[in-house]
């Protein structure tokens, strides 16, 4: 029952760490919310009409499909292999008992 | 395990299924007004978007745990998350400036924070990976420190784009969908689930194996 | 002892040694000085500094030079073995940190307080347009560095390639401060001075502080164990 018994230096050091953290957090809240909503800088750019789309989704797809594919196949690979030098120093160890 | 064994490849199946069904679905969505078609990236940007940010959670959790629990399971589950934040996260960077490329004219507009912020997540992560390669023994808890700090500046990111509205389109997006938009977003975005737990189970299985294997190398030397 | 006393001991001690031996304060200096003299030769065109350079230097040389502080710094805690004295001290872990933090600190505003006059006399930019905002944010944004630098440079004090790993790791993570610092500079040093956005940024940089501030203080301890 020893554990339940609170210390109190370690928790009032701990509830004035949290006051000042809380108290933070709120004033750069209250900074924020006094600053007006958009105060950055706007950024513009021009579109670019002229391309094609078709290309870019299509190749967008295809590499997400291609990372993907390569990502699963180099993690089975990896599997196989430890699994395998696992098996073999396992009935190494086996062997020396 | 037995049953990890058996959810890995129905889950890659099912996965590569549904992303099979996609570009039909994707084709019959409607093509949006402001953007024409290539807005359809969009159902595998956010998607893939959303994943890179859960895998930055579940490595942040991971390593929050091993670092005050030291539990192995949780090392195996950040270095997993770490891995699929990075592999999703480089989807997201390539897919995004093929869209932006037609949609604002550049590649990559250095201006917008959402996506300095993002690339910089990513970069945290990859720095994780580095560290547990080449950081020698003991950078485990180095790492996981690491893994904290970065999985902090999720909510940064995310904010980010409600904050600082440049160009990249801001959340609300994705809550006013109309139906007919909707439906292949969802699909896609269970298609992405069922990919993701595949692969972060795989992940951690190999890790944990890899670790046996270790320790096996270790007791075969005494 | 209380974990304020005890921490301000440390910082006492560091700030002593630096105060006798001031190699920290003049290599940093120096050092800052170099970066902001080459940034003046690669981005002034024409005579005239290209726009929003001079906050975006000034940003840059803080992370540099806090970068080198932060390693020799750690570095000769190592040489000396001083650090596991320090961590074996019956004090808290976050006295520790703490105290290596605010040795870090002063150390970089006392840089920052000869570098931002340079860099109005070489930029052109107008310092002392409104003061006491530029203080805030640099004192804000130094903090926001050194919280994370300090953690990370603790960490990796007995690792492989410690000196590489340290910016390495750093850097990405403290882009956020960079970032907000220098958009906050540049609002305040531009042609039409935009105080709103100086003071948004600011209190990004406040949000940022506390966050990694508590992050700092709770991985401090299990980090520096075995």
């Amino acid at each position: 029952m020893l554990h339940w018994k609170i210390d109190v230096r370690v928790w009032s050091r701990r509830v004035v760490a949290w006051g000042i953290a809380m108290a933070a957090v709120g004033a750069s809240a209250l900074l924020a919310a006094q600053a007006p909503q958009q105060p950055f800088e706007k950024f513009t750019a021009e579109s670019g009409e002229s391309l094609p789309a078709e290309p870019l989704v299509i190749g967008a797809y295809a590499f997400v499909w291609v990372a993907l594919v390569v990502y699963v196949f180099m993690l089975w690979r990896r599997i196989g292999r430890v699994e395998q030098e696992l098996a073999d120093v396992t009935a190494r160890l086996a062997k020396r008992q | 395990m037995r049953v990890a064994n058996r959810l890995v490849p129905v889950l890659l199946v099912i996965a590569a299924l549904m992303y099979a069904r996609a570009p039909f679905m994707v084709d019959a969505a409607p093509i949006e007004s402001t953007m024409g078609l290539v807005q359809k990236i969009f159902y595998f940007h956010v998607p893939s978007a959303m994943m890179t940010f859960l895998a930055a959670f579940v490595c942040g959790i991971g390593s929050a745990v091993y670092l005050w629990r030291r539990s192995k399971t949780a090392d195996a589950v950040a270095v997993a998350g770490a891995e699929l934040a990075v592999v999703f996260g480089l989807i997201v960077m390539v897919t995004g400036p093929l869209w932006a490329r037609k949609a604002w004219g550049v590649w990559w507009p250095w201006g917008d924070v959402r996506l300095t912020m993002t690339l910089v997540m990513w970069m945290v992560f990859v720095a994780y990976l580095l560290l547990r390669r080449f950081g020698g023994p003991g950078s485990e808890i180095l790492a996981s420190a690491v893994g904290v700090f970065g999985t902090a500046l999720v909510p940064f990111v995310y904010v980010s784009v409600n904050y600082w509205r440049t160009i990249h389109p801001s959340t609300d997006v994705v809550s006013t969908l109309p139906p007919e938009m909707a439906w292949p977003f969802r699909w896609a975005i269970v298609a992405f689930l069922a990919l993701f737990t595949a692969l972060l189970t795989a992940r951690i299985r190999l890790e944990t194996n890899r670790v046996a294997l270790e320790e096996a190398y270790v007791a075969l030397e005494d | 002892m209380s974990v304020i006393r005890s921490a301000w001991l440390i910082a006492r001690k560091d700030l002593i040694v630096e105060a006798r031996s001031r190699e920290l304060a003049y290599t940093t200096l120096f050092f800052s000085m170099a970066c902001v003299l080459v940034f003046a030769f690669a981005f002034v065109v024409e005579g005239r500094p290209l726009d929003d350079a001079a906050a975006g230097i000034l940003w840059v040389a803080v992370a540099f030079a806090g970068t080198l502080a932060l390693s020799r710094g750690f570095e000769r805690e190592r040489q000396s073995e001083t650090l596991r004295a320090l961590l074996l001290a019956p004090t808290e872990r976050a006295a520790v940190y703490l105290g290596k933090l605010i040795g870090l600190v002063v150390l970089m505003i006392g840089v920052e307080i000869v570098l931002v006059p340079v860099i109005g006399l070489l930029f052109g930019a107008p310092v002392g347009r409104a003061p006491l905002l530029l203080a805030a944010l640099l004192v804000t944004g130094t903090l926001g560095f050194a919280i994370v630098g300090t953690v990370f440079a603790a960490m990796l004090v007995r690792a492989h390639s410690r000196d590489v790993l340290l910016p390495v790791l750093l850097y990405p993570i403290t882009v956020p401060v960079i970032i907000a610092g220098v958009r906050g500079t540049a609002a305040i040093f531009g042609p039409e001075p935009n105080f709103e956005a100086a003071t948004a940024w600011l209190s990004i940089l406040v949000f940022f502080d506390a966050v990694f501030g508590i992050l700092a203080l709770w991985t401090f301890a299990p980090v520096m164990s075995e």
